[in-house]
Formats: structure tokens, C-alpha cells, sequence
């Protein structure tokens, strides 16, 4: 007794470490719980306590290979989520902007890919094939490069130090332009992803394990391996390069930052190009699984809770939220979805969401919001 | 600076509202078609808006309109937003169309209730409210050739067929994936009654519009349910990602059958191979072998008249937008018969389309022999419950797969007039019919 | 020249403290509403009437509302439409369940519910804060729109899930249903938004708008003031729902007439009024309407004003140029005057009280 109070300081744990533990119990013992109210017979099957509580888990372990699917499905939805949501992070943390345009910059690039390749090889008769996608590659990502020039020079430079909510509003403005700009363009009509001339796999191998099947397409692993690499190689452009840690002092602070020399325009480009890369990496994920049409756009907002549950500010936040979004929404709509007739997955990432900030306010991996007055 | 740019906005504020449309010449009739070519549902609103636009180009061009009435057709774009529709709506009144086209459920929801006030007939071909098929209830609606219900029915008449017989449809799990809106939910009531009567397991499997493309969870769910077949209630880009996913979760695409608005070539194209076997209902052919498409080709599309890429004219939707354009051409010769009047009015559109009975023969005079199906409006019947047949995506083209499937009459109409009552009794007010009832020869 | 303040002396606090101080502003406020009763309903097309008044007046109750959480006491919420929603489906379900009690009466009463909602979802509000909370509410945005559809109770089992607006008479004459005048329905909705507008603007210069100023300018400090951070909060949201909620049995039942309004009240709406909010200018009841003007009138304008004075852009076009002209303005406007379209109108009344002679 005396001695625990001698010695209050030096946990076992760290704080992080002590949370997980907390946590991984507290499920242990819903659990436990829930099994021997099963057991017990105090929820008899057909009850509403069994269908929520029980049935769920009982289909996980009955049906292995169904688990791993959904589970696999949530894993990919969760990467690209993250791409998204990666897409925002990049330019609020540089730039203060909550950029809702980032939305209609996945649609927009992966148009400007498809529509160029199209042009080429049907107006300008050049052989479809590897090197004119290769070359339609090229053309959107100047044009995101334009465009990331375009918005620092015509928005970003005469609103510098609004209101949060002013950047935002202009970013809606955007967003308006691109839609109409883009529709203008290349018109409205869906439009099909130039998968295989991009070299990206399109097959699919089937698993028979687990007393089943588990089906995976190679273009989510690719998609999976890509985002990785492209996470990588930006953490590392962060880490290791001179415009990197440029970008890291903006971050900070915008004042210092300039003080010390560094021009926050160039670097206001660099991060709206990156951005627009990432968007356009995203596009064509996406636009390989479904189609390019305008329509995509509303799968932006699926980063919205990915972001609040990791933090605006933070890349690996962005990763985890994306993951633990997009698999316990897949989980969510496949197991609990039929009892409230389906179709949940709208909200259930914003509740999952809100139920992280209800005891982080500023999502997992954000900054400490420190007030004062 | 400030104050002049307020005052010019102001000044071109004040010009548009007081100029208002000015009416229309009478030696034209004037047609307002709503389309969507923007918006997230463009990929099935332009090859439909693009038929419609072409053919009537076309009657222009070769016969100088209809009854040598040059017809003034405009596009109105909603963008499928219902308040779009309205401003639509509110245009096409003002400058005196004949006939309302929605081209949405929700914009058709809005117009119902003004049709018989206004003076303008709605033509919901295939979609809005089913109940509208009453005509002694709604008669100024006409939703021909067939209704939701009917598409439903004759969708589980497909599944009866092809398992041979509707005994064996007892202890089946049939799956309805639908829009979670309105429009998808439209075939519930029918497949429900249908559950009940012959034994088959219904589930249900709904997708937000926010989640169109991103449809990985409801086809896991239909993979556990071990779900034997699944009709397709979606529109727009949820129906390349509906036919993807099925080929992604190795459901077998040939029992997955799309309703008539879910079988677009681009529905099916994008997902290569995987697509081969998908089908759809459709009510009228496709392909550029018809006489009428080849006048199209001529008169429109080679004299650089038409929004469409020469490869698209022929496909599904397209020819869906002709099919409209010549049922609604057909109703406006029949105004002029009866009228005996060359520029008709909204009241005289729905006189002639009444009387509409488009026979074989009249399909093959209006250029198109065997299109489609007869359709024969009277008055009390304002949709004819027309034939459907189920076709099959060969990778390509889409091939007929059934003969024709007639919806069962006697269980969907008094279903439907059980709802035209309800609307009715739910728009307190409701006017009974006072419209004449035309001599259907 | 005449819009100048000399010789009008304020002797008591009343008149110190009045909305409009100057006697000029009451003039024009009552020149402004003679107008809007007695003259825009006779001269103004039925096009312009239907297409732009109608949701022009019905939308600007909601962007108060929202101006009210937004503007006044600091809180950003993308569900507004979902709480439009709870409006028109409560006023759907009272006036189907008690048709003798007048729909004006339901019209109003429909907002409690919808403040009822607005509550529950604005618990969160005591935690998380700014962007955060924008994004939060979008969790109720979502989920209302779920449940107008999945609920079928809500649209009294109907299978064509759409609300259908039964014929309403105040005193023998028709004011919802197909059959009203549409000159009387925009009479009501006047009515609507003027009595809204009075209730607001007294609303936020009262004690109870004061609370919720300071809690916009720093929560924390007005907490350290006495301010009970929940009470204001959720009265915040609770009055900014119910003109949500008020403004959705407008929306529909006053405007369209009849809607799918799971599908109606979508996220696209929320945006559209936040939109209204910014760019009408924050905590400002004139911008509010400017905002809403903006996004109703400008795009409908555009589209249908321009072939009118000989531009030949119709359908689709125009709808791709509306939208980049729109959102190029947005961009332009906010350059010019981040505070928005109320903040011009200030420095243009600010012009004329010195006009002619501004040194």
C-alpha cells in the first residue's frame, strides 16, 4: 500500500498504450456479456437483444469467408477513403483551406485523362494503347498543375488570412466552376476508365479457403499498393526534401514561415498540385470500379467523416480514419444494415465518427485544441 | 464602383422579370422536353433527351412537322433537380407547350396536381406515378406503355420461366436492388403480393443516391442471402456499378435483370466481358435497322444537326427517346384529326393522345414495323399495359432473350386504381373527371 | 442628399436601441413591403411569381434560420434540409390527422418539431467545435434523409412515397392545393417571412441573441461571463431548426405542391442555404435575403433571362454556364467583400449619407 503511494510517477504503459488496453477490455467484457446472456437464455433467438447482439457475430463465425470478404471490401473502400481524405489534409494543413473542391478535382482530373485520351485517339487517330494513356497521364497532370497555379493566383493570393469559413465558401465556388467548366468540356455523359491502357490489372483470383471463397480483384490490390506507395513517397517528400520541410514550416506557422524565407505561394501551388495528383490518383481507383461521371462527386463527402475522425490536420489519421471508416461501415451495413432495412451506410460512417469525437474532439490523430483566452 | 454594379445588376434583374415570355407565333406548335444532359444522372438523360431531340429534327426536316405544321421543339435541361423541373415547368406554360415531359418522378409528383388546371397533359412514359394509369382519375396523365407494377410482374414472370413454372418459385430468394427513393421503391408493393402468392423469399437491397457508386456492401449482402435472383430498380451511374459489382461477387449477371431504364448499352458496356449475360425488360427494340432511324441518320445526323455520336444512334436508350417522339408525334396527327385544327393546344394534345391506338400497322407507317408492341390508350385506361420482353448484353449489343411477357392485367390495375383512389382521397379537392371521353377508333 | 440622419435626436434608450434608427431606413422598409403586398403580386408574371418568389420567400426563412446558428452565435450545420424535411413531414402528418385545424396554424407548429430534432442533434455542438461540427451535422443530414424514406409512417404508407398536398381553404379561399392562386399563396409566404423576420430580428437584439454573440466570439470567455454554454447552444439550434422547419412545410407545401421530399431535402440543399448564409453575410438578417436572392433568383435569372434580352444560350448550355458564372461570382464576390453581399450594402448606404459631398 504504502509503496504505490511512494511511487505514483513511471506507469507500466504509456498513455496510448493504457487507452488500447482500456478499450480491447471494455469489448472483452461486452462480450463475455453477451454470451452468457445468450447462454443464460435471457435473449432467446428471434429477440430484438439476439438480433442485435448476437445473430451478427454468430453469422461472422458461421460464414468465414463471407467475414474476410466484408472485411477485405471495407479494407479497400478504407484505402480509398483515405486517398480522398488525404487529398483535404495536404491543403489544410498548408494552406488553412478546407477545400471542398477536392471532390470535383477526383472527377475533374480523371475526366481530363479520359477525355484527352479520347480526343487523341479519335480525333487525332493516334493508336489507342499504353503510350497515348501514358501521354492523356501527362496532360491531366499538367492540368491539375495548371489548375493548382490558377487557384493560387485567382483565390488563394487576395482572400490569404480570411476566416476558415471564407476559404471554404470560395473552395464551394470552385467547385461550381469546375462542374460547369468540366460539363462544358467534355460534356455530361459517363465516361468509361482507360483501365488496362493505364497497365493496371483488371482480373480477379478466388481464394477457396475458410469454407469458401474470398474473391479479389488485382485492381484493388493495385489500388491498395499505389496508395501505399504514393503515402510513402509523400512521407518522404515531407521528411527528406528541402520544399518538404518548407512545407512542414508552413504548416506550423505562416508567419515564421515567412519570415524565414520561404514563399508561401510556390509553396501554396506545390500543395494544390499535390492535391490534385492525389485527386487524380483517386479518380482513377474509382472510375475503374464504377465509371468517370459526375456523379462521383458525392463520394468525396465519404472522406468528411474519415476527416473528422482523424483530424484535419493529420496524414496518418487521414489512413487509419479511412480504414476504420470504411471497414465498419461495410461490417455495419452487411451485419446490423438488414435490421433497420438497409441502406445505413450513409450515416453510419458520421455516427461512427461522431462517436470518436464525442471523446477526442479533435479526431484521433489532431492537434491538442488548446483555448485561450 | 459598388453602386453602379448594383444598380446594372438591378436594371438586368428588372428586364428579365418584366419582359417575361412573350407568346409563341401560332404557325408552329410549341413542345417543351425536359432533359438532363448535367448532373449525376446524365448518363441515362441524354441518349433518351438526344432521341427525342432527333426525331422530331427529323420530322422537321422531311415532312416539314406534322400536318405541315413545322413543330417548335425546345429543350429545357433540369439537371433531374425538381426545382429546375418547376422553372421548366412554369416556361413551358408560359410560352404555351402542348404536352408536359418530367423526364423524373419528382418533377412529375410536382406537375400532377396542376395538369388539369393548366390545361397541359403530362406524359410520363414508363415512370412517375403508376397510379396515373387511371384515366377516369388522371386524365391528364398518360404513363404509357406500362407501369412499375407491370415491369415487376412481368420480371417474376421471366424468373417462373426460366425455373420452369411458378411452383417453382416457392422457397426462392428473389432480391429487389432499388434507389433508395421513390422510383426504386415503386415495385414493393407488387413484389410483396406476388411473395405472398407463390412462396418465393423477397429481400430488399436499397442504394442511397450517395452511395450509387459505391455498392461493394449490398452485394456482399446478396452474396449471404444467397439471393437466386435480383431485379434491378436504378437509374443513372447506379447501373454500371450494379452490373460491375454483380461480376465482382461472382453473382451470375444473367439473373440479374434490370427494368427497362436500368438496360442502357452504357449500363452495360463499361464492365467488358463481365457484362455478357446481363439482362434487362425493354418495351421496344433496338439497333438502326428501322426505317424511321435511317431517316434519322439522313435528315439529322448527317447534316450535322444532332448532339449524338453517329455510334450511339440505335442503342437502348436512343431508341427509347424515338419511341417517345413517335407516340407523341402519333397524339398530335390525332389532335389534328379531331380537331380539325393544324396548330393544336394543350386540350387538344390530350384529346389526340386518348385516342391514341398505335397498331402494328401504324408502327410500321410511322417507319418503324415491329419496334414495339401495340399500345392503346382509352379513357379509362391511360397506360395499356403493354408486352414487355427481357433482352440479354451479348458483350456488344443487346439480343432479345424472351418473347413477349404481358404483364397480368387483373393483378396490377386494381392495385393501381386502388391508388388512384388513395390519391384521390389524400389530395382532398381532387376534381372528378368533366373531360369528355374520346371515340377511341 | 436624402438619406442623411441630421436633425433626428434620440431621447430615450428605446429609440437608441430601436432596428432602424433612422427614420429614412423605416421609410424605405415600409416602401419596400408596400411594394412586395401590393405591387409585385399584380404586375410580376406567373413565371416569376412561381419560379422565383416563391422559393426565394420560402428558402430565406430557412437561411435566417441558419443565420441565426451560423451567423449569430458562431455554429456552422450542413442539415439544414434535413431539418426542412422534418418541417414539411410533420406538417404532412398533423394537417392529415387534424384537417379541420387550419394549415397555417400546422405550417408554424410543424418548426417545434423540427426544433425538437434540431436539438437532439445538436448535443454534439457542447464538445466539438468549428469545421469539426460542419461536418458533424452532416450525420444528421444523412440520417434524416434515410429516414424519410425508409419510414413509410412518415408518408402515410403511400406507395408512390411521395407527400401529396391536400386542398386547405382560410376563410373559403384555397391557399394550398392545386387549385390556390398562386398570388395568394405568395401573399402567405410574405406573411410568413415578415412575421419570421420581425421575430428573429428582435430575437437576436435581445438578451438571448446577446448570449448567443458572445458565445460566437469566444465560447469559453462567455462561459467565464455567466452564459450557460448549453442553454445557448441548443436554443441556438433549437430556433434555427424550427425556421428549418417552418421554411420545409413552406417549401413544399406552399411552393411544389406535392414532392418526393426524401429526395427533395437533400445535402445539396444544406450547402445551397449555407451558401445563402456566406454569401448574404454572416449574422446579418438583410444579408439573409441578399444571400438567398443569390443563389434562388440569380441562377433562374441567368438562365431564363438571357435568351429573353437576345443571348441564344438555352437547355444544357446554359445550365454549364449558369454554374461556372456562378461560381466564378462567388469567388469575385468574395474577393471584393469576404463579408458578404449585406457588408456592400452597408458601405453603399454609408456612400449615400455623405452623397453628394463625400469630403
Amino acid at each position: 500500500m504504502s509503496l504505490a503511494q511512494a511511487a505514483p510517477a513511471k506507469p507500466l504503459l504509456s498513455p496510448a498504450m493504457m487507452g488500447l488496453l482500456k478499450v480491447l477490455g471494455a469489448f472483452g467484457a461486452i462480450a463475455l456479456a453477451i454470451v452468457l446472456l445468450v447462454q443464460s437464455g435471457a435473449m432467446p433467438k428471434g429477440s430484438v437483444g439476439h438480433k442485435v447482439l448476437a445473430a451478427p457475430f454468430i453469422d461472422m463465425w458461421e460464414l468465414p469467408d463471407l467475414f474476410a470478404q466484408t472485411i477485405w471490401e471495407g479494407l479497400v473502400a478504407g484505402v480509398l477513403y483515405a486517398l480522398i481524405a488525404l487529398g483535404f489534409v495536404l491543403i489544410f494543413k498548408a494552406s488553412g483551406v478546407f477545400n471542398f473542391a477536392q471532390g470535383i478535382m477526383v472527377v475533374f482530373s480523371a475526366l481530363t485523362l479520359v477525355g484527352s485520351y479520347e480526343i487523341m485517339t479519335q480525333r487525332l487517330g493516334l493508336p489507342p494503347g499504353t503510350v497515348v494513356a501514358i501521354l492523356a497521364l501527362i496532360i491531366a497532370i499538367a492540368t491539375m498543375f495548371v489548375l493548382a497555379w490558377l487557384v493560387e493566383r485567382i483565390v488563394l493570393r487576395p482572400l490569404v488570412n480570411q476566416n476558415e469559413i471564407i476559404m471554404l465558401m470560395a473552395t464551394v465556388g470552385l467547385t461550381y466552376f469546375l462542374i460547369g467548366f468540366g460539363e462544358y468540356i467534355f460534356g455530361g455523359n459517363p465516361k468509361v476508365m482507360i483501365t488496362a491502357q493505364l497497365g493496371l490489372p483488371t482480373g480477379s483470383t478466388q481464394f477457396n479457403i475458410l469454407g469458401g471463397r474470398v474473391n479479389i480483384q488485382h485492381l484493388d490490390v493495385a489500388a491498395a499498393v499505389i496508395a501505399s506507395l504514393m503515402i510513402a513517397g509523400l512521407a518522404f517528400f515531407f521528411q527528406y526534401t528541402r520544399i518538404g520541410r518548407a512545407l512542414r514550416a508552413v504548416a506550423d506557422s505562416h508567419k515564421a514561415a515567412l519570415s524565414v524565407g520561404i514563399s508561401l505561394n510556390q509553396i501554396w501551388v506545390i500543395v494544390w498540385f499535390t492535391a490534385g495528383v492525389v485527386a487524380l490518383v483517386t479518380g482513377i481507383m474509382w472510375g475503374a470500379r464504377s465509371d468517370v461521371s459526375f456523379a462521383l462527386e458525392i463520394i468525396a463527402l465519404k472522406a468528411l467523416p474519415v476527416l473528422i475522425l482523424g483530424g484535419f490536420t493529420s496524414v496518418p489519421g487521414a489512413i487509419v480514419g479511412g480504414l476504420i471508416i470504411g471497414i465498419g461501415e461495410k461490417m455495419g451495413e452487411g451485419y446490423w444494415g438488414p435490421l433497420l432495412g438497409g441502406g445505413i451506410e450513409t450515416w453510419l460512417a458520421y455516427v461512427i465518427a461522431l462517436g470518436f469525437l464525442l471523446f477526442r474532439p479533435q479526431g484521433l490523430f489532431g492537434e491538442k485544441i488548446i483555448e485561450r483566452i | 464602383m459598388t453602386l453602379k454594379k448594383l444598380a446594372m445588376g438591378a436594371a438586368f434583374a428588372a428586364a428579365t422579370l418584366g419582359s417575361g415570355f412573350a407568346a409563341q407565333a401560332q404557325d408552329s406548335i410549341y413542345f417543351m422536353h425536359n432533359t438532363y444532359r448535367t448532373g449525376a444522372f446524365s448518363g441515362s438523360g441524354i441518349p433518351v433527351g438526344d432521341g427525342t431531340r432527333d426525331y422530331f429534327t427529323m420530322l422537321n426536316n422531311r415532312d416539314g412537322g406534322i400536318g405541315g405544321v413545322k413543330i417548335n421543339f425546345e429543350e429545357c435541361e433540369t439537371a433531374y433537380d425538381t426545382r429546375r423541373s418547376v422553372e421548366c415547368y412554369e416556361q413551358g406554360k408560359a410560352k404555351g407547350t402542348v404536352l408536359y415531359v418530367p423526364w423524373s418522378t419528382g418533377a412529375t409528383l410536382a406537375a400532377i396536381p396542376r395538369a388539369h388546371i393548366d390545361k397541359i397533359p403530362i406524359f410520363s412514359m414508363g415512370y412517375g406515378l403508376s397510379a396515373s394509369a387511371v384515366g377516369d382519375v388522371f386524365p391528364w396523365v398518360f404513363n404509357m406503355p406500362i407501369t412499375y407494377w407491370d415491369g415487376a410482374n412481368a420480371f417474376i414472370q421471366h424468373v417462373a420461366q426460366q425455373e420452369g413454372g411458378f411452383d417453382k418459385l416457392k422457397g426462392k430468394t428473389i432480391g429487389l436492388l432499388h434507389l433508395d427513393a421513390p422510383f426504386g421503391k415503386e415495385p414493393i408493393p407488387i413484389l410483396e403480393n406476388m411473395a405472398k402468392q407463390h412462396g418465393f423469399n423477397l429481400k430488399l437491397y436499397p442504394v442511397a443516391p450517395a452511395e450509387m457508386q459505391n455498392q461493394s456492401s449490398v452485394w456482399l449482402s446478396i452474396r449471404r442471402d444467397r439471393t437466386d435472383w435480383v431485379y434491378n430498380q436504378g437509374w443513372g451511374a447506379m447501373n454500371p456499378t450494379a452490373v460491375r459489382e454483380a461480376a465482382r461477387g461472382g453473382f451470375p449477371v444473367n439473373r440479374l435483370v434490370g427494368v427497362w431504364w436500368a438496360g442502357g448499352d452504357d449500363d452495360a458496356r463499361p464492365a467488358g466481358d463481365a457484362a455478357k449475360g446481363y439482362r434487362a425488360l425493354n418495351w421496344h427494340q433496338t439497333g438502326a435497322n428501322f426505317p424511321v432511324i435511317q431517316d434519322i441518320i439522313k435528315h439529322v445526323v448527317d447534316r450535322g444537326q444532332s448532339l449524338a455520336p453517329k455510334e450511339k444512334i440505335g442503342e437502348n436508350l436512343y431508341n427509347r427517346g424515338v419511341y417517345q417522339g413517335i407516340l407523341i408525334a402519333e397524339a398530335i396527327k390525332n389532335a389534328q384529326a379531331i380537331t380539325g385544327k393544324k396548330v393544336i393546344n394543350g386540350e387538344d394534345m390530350r384529346r389526340g393522345l386518348e385516342a391514341l391506338n398505335m397498331t402494328e400497322a401504324k408502327w410500321a407507317a410511322a417507319g418503324a414495323p415491329n419496334f414495339a408492341s401495340p399500345v392503346r390508350v382509352t379513357c379509362s385506361d391511360h397506360n395499356s399495359q403493354s408486352a414487355v420482353y427481357v433482352m440479354e448484353w451479348d458483350g456488344k449489343a443487346w439480343k432479345r432473350q424472351s418473347s413477349d411477357i404481358q404483364p397480368q392485367k387483373d393483378m396490377v390495375r386494381p392495385l393501381l386504381e386502388e391508388g388512384a383512389k388513395a390519391f384521390a382521397t389524400s389530395n382532398a379537392g381532387w376534381p372528378a373527371r368533366t373531360e369528355a371521353c374520346q371515340n377511341n377508333s | 442628399m436624402f438619406y442623411r440622419e441630421t436633425g433626428q435626436f434620440k431621447t430615450n434608450y428605446a429609440a437608441d436601441m430601436a432596428i432602424f434608427p433612422i427614420r429614412q431606413d423605416r421609410i424605405g422598409i415600409a416602401i419596400i413591403l408596400a411594394i412586395a403586398f401590393l405591387v409585385v403580386p399584380f404586375v410580376t408574371s406567373e413565371f416569376t411569381l412561381k419560379t422565383i418568389m416563391l422559393p426565394f420567400l420560402a428558402l430565406s426563412v430557412a437561411v435566417i434560420g441558419l443565420n441565426i446558428l451560423t451567423g449569430y452565435t458562431g455554429l456552422i450545420s450542413l442539415g439544414s434540409a434535413g431539418f426542412m424535411g422534418v418541417g414539411a413531414y410533420a406538417c404532412y402528418k398533423l394537417t392529415t390527422y387534424f384537417p379541420d385545424v387550419n394549415i397555417l396554424i400546422w405550417i408554424f407548429v410543424s418548426g417545434f418539431f423540427s426544433a425538437a430534432v434540431g436539438v437532439f442533434f445538436g448535443l454534439p455542438s457542447l464538445r466539438i467545435k468549428g469545421l469539426y461540427l460542419a461536418v458533424a451535422t452532416l450525420a444528421a443530414q444523412f440520417f434524416l434523409q434515410w429516414a424519410f424514406v425508409r419510414i413509410p409512417w412518415l408518408f402515410n404508407y403511400n406507395p408512390s412515397g411521395a407527400i401529396e398536398v391536400p386542398l386547405r381553404t382560410l376563410f373559403g379561399v384555397p391557399i394550398t392545393g392545386p387549385t390556390a392562386e398562386l398570388e395568394v399563396k405568395y401573399l402567405i409566404c410574405l406573411c410568413f417571412v415578415v412575421v419570421m423576420t420581425w421575430l428573429a430580428s428582435n430575437l437576436v437584439h435581445g438578451r438571448i441573441g446577446r448570449s448567443w454573440m458572445a458565445v460566437r466570439d469566444m465560447d469559453i470567455a462567455a462561459e467565464l461571463m455567466g452564459i450557460k454554454l448549453l442553454n445557448a447552444k441548443l436554443m441556438a439550434f433549437a430556433v434555427s431548426s424550427f425556421y428549418c422547419g417552418v421554411s420545409g412545410a413552406m417549401f413544399v407545401f406552399l411552393y411544389l405542391g406535392g414532392a418526393e421530399a426524401g429526395t427533395e431535402f437533400a445535402i445539396r440543399l444544406s450547402f445551397l442555404i449555407l451558401f445563402a448564409v456566406i454569401i448574404g453575410g454572416t449574422g446579418s438578417m438583410i444579408g439573409s435575403f441578399f444571400g438567398t436572392a443569390f443563389i434562388v433568383a440569380l441562377p433562374t435569372i441567368l438562365k431564363f433571362g438571357a435568351p429573353a434580352i437576345g443571348i441564344a444560350i438555352t437547355g444544357a448550355t446554359a445550365e454549364k454556364i449558369v454554374l461556372m458564372i456562378i461560381g466564378a461570382l462567388t469567388i469575385y464576390l468574395l474577393i471584393v467583400e469576404p463579408h458578404g453581399l449585406a457588408r456592400l450594402w452597408q458601405i453603399a448606404k454609408q456612400k449615400l449619407r455623405v452623397w453628394p459631398f463625400p469630403y
